[in-house]
């Protein structure tokens, strides 16, 4: 990766809340133009990196750069950095229009050339006709489109969102995921997304940081994660899953369950313990002649598109997603072919293994 | 029937409360001196007030302290609740107990200990002093009707000015203010009230020489209230009447539209 | 009379009080790395630090202090014995008090106190009969006219609190409105004045707004869902006022106790005006020392117990209302 595309790095970043460690020694960059995810469980510390970017939060100790530039002690309102905050913070006083011209207004742009942006803008964010109407006025997913188009109006170099989809209820927000993903496309500008729905950082995003208490545990493009995470923690959060404990007699062989399966990983020491991570939909129901673990349904859910089972199979409780039913207290036959079978090594700190059931 | 009790019920209690007060005005209006017998109507107190260099003083001294004070409170109560608002949990709750101080306090003992101040470190009595009680007391009250207002709001939006590339200064004056102003009318109007009302605490803060109407009406309670002090506060009634009304009917206006 | 001067350790505690709060200052704007609103608070702080806190260990001050600054726990015994000064003086100059008959507990300001408190108490509970049941009717949901009600309770406050307490004198005394009336009804005279009776009067009369208020605003905001669902579960009008409205209101009444019970200890001025010198109370008490007998050590002592007896019965009252929900006038 060639220095110049990178627009901001966090270097060594550490920030400390009354002698609570928030983020500890972060180390990230952002590229030009990219759809870039903070996804991890409340309280991981993926706010608070935001808020260092944005220049709300300075860090204890570490550096933030823009463009190779030190930027760390900059104040918001100098970053050519704009926020979509959680519940919006719409200003109450002002209608539609004033609040999306606001940052016009301030860089003195002439009163023609707000009317055009600002015309644009709500153009882009569907809300014509709407200049007028006060912001209390408005329903939660308009509410929403007048902070993005507040922000983006300015026409910022990065726009950071924090969570802004939360408190959309699941329709509006499918609908929004998608419109964003469309305006960061149309706009080329670069997105820093934090969110805590995995779901939503799969499909919208061109790199996760995957955080849990205030370190960064993966970085990758969505299929990276969610087909190759780096342990359980981010096996678990990410996707449904079934994590289980076995050891690696020798390359390409992993054992678990008192059985050896053939897998596709290798370089770990012999006998190493590690956490093997097998998808729900990557387990194949077959007849119990063919199969390489039996075992009984426990129960049946249905999903929609697949139906949920779990199956009691050598001494655990596996999670199958199948599109065939198989009645409760039957007798299934279980199947996983090499390639789909993920072997993790198993991270010392406790915070991994929580992630095994 | 039951409903007619409780009207009858509420119409005894507020005759109560105003009974004292319409005992004001028809006296202000009484030809004589006496207190209990009506000697024919007259403006002659109203006549009299203009030419009472001593009450036309208080007056004048109540009105600017309450009107200074409730300016100053207003400053400092809307400021301190601003930053009390973006303070974290401890210290914001020392400042709340701080603030709850002199509103649990009796006037009594806030008079006393600020007399106490003044003389200890030598400063005379007087308007000034007198100016400096009144922001004391007012200030809290600015303090918990503009903080409520404050946490109403998101509290981002300060930060979202900032990012669209306010100055602090310019988010403080186009945002925050702006968001929080019925609350800060109203922490100023209570401010004026409650100056133009207070007697004990100023009673221990000023000297004889300046007097506002409370403690001139104070210092003539033994030898007998003069007439023109009804009539006074007969017309300072009415104005404060007249003005709620008219505020009411705007905000109604207002509302309707 | 007292120390006019101040001692130099004064200056020098204010001059350490000033260093620490710029030092604070100083540390606060490095912490925030420049402007944080958070520094909107300061000039307030500071404010309140001198006009408020250093008061309060003025008074403080000097209840510990004898007229010469030195510390003493004499104040509080002239508390418990108003003579004790006079006594301490007179035995310093050699007399034999047993011998002048003088040995007696000079008893007025803890009587003083302990009437005070009987006062309050008995206008707190008069204001609470009288406005609870105003309160409610207040919220009754069929007037409609609940917030014109309360505008009409707080205009008479407008109303120069001195000069309303003087009307009741015109209305009270002896040949005043009331009495007047009664003559001409072919009644007798009544004695209205200068009595505790016509002073518990003024107090009810002052307190009674502070009293309808917060109870007000407690019934007015329950939800009328909750009474309906009493109702609908089958409790009559009386139990479901019993079981759900005035448990619910409890935060309001605890509130205007406080409002009412508090100024009612420290009133002063009414006593004067319409128990004419002969029903004095602790805040004429204080106002008396401090002013009249110019003894500030004594007054410091006084208003000192005050306080304390003041948060005690806020303290107590705190436990049925942990919260604070019964807010106040705000």
């Amino acid at each position: 990766m060639s220095q110049e595309n990178r627009l901001i790095q966090l270097e060594n970043i550490t920030k400390e809340f009354d002698k609570l460690t928030v983020l500890d020694n972060i180390n990230l960059y952002i590229r030009k133009n990219e759809f870039l995810t903070l996804l991890g469980p409340s309280g991981c510390g993926k706010t608070t990196m935001l808020r260092i970017i944005g220049g709300f939060e300075f860090p204890t100790s570490g550096r933030v750069l823009f463009e190779g530039k030190d930027i760390t002690e900059e104040p918001p309102y100098k970053r050519r950095v704009n926020t979509v905050f959680q519940k919006y913070a719409l200003f109450p006083h002002l209608n539609v229009f004033d609040n999306i011209a606001f940052g016009l207004k301030i860089s003195k742009m002439p009163k023609k050339d707000i009317a055009m942006r600002v015309g644009k803008m709500l153009e882009l964010v569907n809300l014509q006709g709407y200049e007028k109407r006060g912001v209390d006025a408005l329903s939660g997913g308009q509410q929403q489109r007048v902070a993005i188009a507040r922000a983006l109006v300015n026409e910022p170099d990065v726009l950071l969102l924090d969570e802004p989809l939360g408190a959309l209820d699941l329709k509006l927000r499918k609908g929004m995921q998608l419109e964003l993903k469309r305006m960061q496309k149309a706009l080329g500008i670069t997105f820093v997304f934090v969110t805590h729905d995995q779901e939503e950082a799969l499909t919208m995003s061109d790199t996760i940081v995957v955080m849990r208490e205030g370190h960064i545990r993966q970085v990758g493009t969505p299929k990276h994660i969610y087909d190759e995470p780096k342990d359980a923690f981010v096996a678990n959060f990410v996707g449904d899953s079934n994590i289980i404990r076995g050891t690696m007699p020798k390359d390409e062989v992993v054992h678990f369950c008192d059985m050896d399966f053939n897998c596709i990983d290798e370089g770990f020491d012999k006998d190493e313990p590690v956490d093997v991570l097998i998808r729900p939909e990557d387990i194949l129901i077959v007849g119990t002649d063919v199969a390489q673990l039996k075992g009984v349904v426990r129960s049946v859910i249905f999903r929609g598109v697949h139906y949920e089972m779990i199956v009691d199979a050598g001494n655990f409780l596996w999670k199958v997603h199948s599109t065939v039913m198989v009645p409760e207290n039957s007798s299934v036959g279980l199947s996983i072919i090499p390639s789909n079978i993920h072997v993790m090594r198993v991270s010392d700190d406790k915070l991994a293994k929580e992630g095994i059931q | 029937m039951t409903k007619f009790l409780k009207r009858s019920y509420l119409v005894a209690v507020l005759l109560f409360l105003y009974l004292p007060i319409i005992v004001l005005i028809v006296q202000s209006f009484n030809g004589g001196v006496s207190r209990s017998k009506w000697e024919g109507f007259s403006f002659r107190w109203y006549r009299e007030l203009v030419q009472d260099p001593t009450i036309m003083k208080a007056l004048w001294i109540t009105v600017s302290i309450a009107a200074l004070a409730a300016f100053f409170a207003t400053l400092l109560g809307t400021l301190a609740a601003i930053g009390i608002n973006a303070m974290r949990k401890g210290p914001q709750a020392g400042m709340m107990t701080v603030t709850n101080i002199p509103m649990t306090m009796p006037d009594i003992v806030t008079g006393i200990s600020l007399m106490l101040l003044f003389i200890f470190t030598q400063v005379d009595r007087g308007y000034f002093t007198m100016l400096l009680a009144h922001i004391t007391f007012d200030t809290p009250y600015v303090l918990l009707s503009v903080l409520p207002k404050l946490k109403e709001m998101s509290r981002f939006t300060y930060e979202a000015a900032l990012d669209l590339g306010a100055t602090p200064g310019y988010a403080l004056r186009h945002v925050l203010l702006p968001a929080v102003r019925p609350g800060i009318i109203t922490g100023a109007l209570m401010s004026f009230t409650l100056s133009l009302d207070d007697f004990t605490v100023s009673y221990f803060t000023t000297s004889p020489l300046v007097q506002n109407l409370s403690t001139l009406i104070y210092s003539e309670t033994r030898k007998g209230v003069k007439p023109t002090m009804n009539a006074l506060s007969a017309l300072m009634f009415v104005i404060l009447l007249v003005l709620l009304l008219a505020i009411n009917y705007r905000s109604e206006k207002a509302e309707n539209k | 009379m007292s120390n006019m001067n101040m001692p130099s350790w004064g200056l020098w505690l204010m001059a350490l009080g000033l260093g620490v709060f710029v030092t604070m200052l100083v540390i606060s704007v490095k912490r925030h790395r420049g402007v944080h609103r958070s520094l909107f608070a300061w000039p307030y702080s500071l404010w309140m630090i001198i006009f408020t806190v250093v008061p309060l260990f003025l008074i403080a001050y000097y209840a510990f202090t004898d007229a010469q600054g030195n510390f003493t726990l004499n104040n509080f015994y002239s508390f418990w014995d108003s003579n004790f000064e006079m006594k301490k003086q007179l035995s310093d100059m050699g007399f034999d008090l047993a011998e002048m008959g003088l040995n007696e507990r000079g008893t007025v300001n803890v009587d003083t106190l302990i009437y005070s408190l009987w006062m309050a108490f008995k206008c707190t509970i008069i204001c609470m009969l009288l406005g609870y049941p105003a309160a409610l009717f207040m919220a009754d949901r069929d007037f409609k006219l609940g917030s014109t009600l309360v505008v009409l309770f707080i205009i008479p406050m407008w109303m120069n609190f001195l000069l309303r307490t003087i009307a009741w004198m015109t209305l009270l005394e002896d040949n005043g409105i009331i009495n007047n009336l009664l003559v001409s009804l072919g009644l007798g005279r009544v004695r209205l004045m200068y009595n505790s009776d016509a002073v518990l009067l003024g107090m009810v009369y002052n307190y009674l707004p502070f009293m309808v208020f917060p109870i007000y605003n407690s019934i007015d905001k329950q939800p009328r869902m909750y009474s309906e669902a009493a109702m609908d579960l089958g409790a009559n009008s009386v139990r479901t006022f019993t079981k759900v409205t005035l448990p619910l209101s409890l935060p309001g009444i605890v509130s205007g106790i406080t409002m009412v019970f508090m100024p009612s200890v420290t009133t002063f001025f009414i006593p004067r005006v319409l128990g004419g010198g002969n029903t004095e109370m602790f805040g004429d008490l204080i106002e008396r020392t401090f002013l009249t007998a110019d003894n500030w050590n004594v007054g410091s002592a006084l208003a000192l117990i005050m306080m304390l007896l003041m948060l005690l019965s806020i303290s107590l009252l705190r436990r049925v209302d942990p919260k604070g929900e019964g807010g106040s006038l705000l």
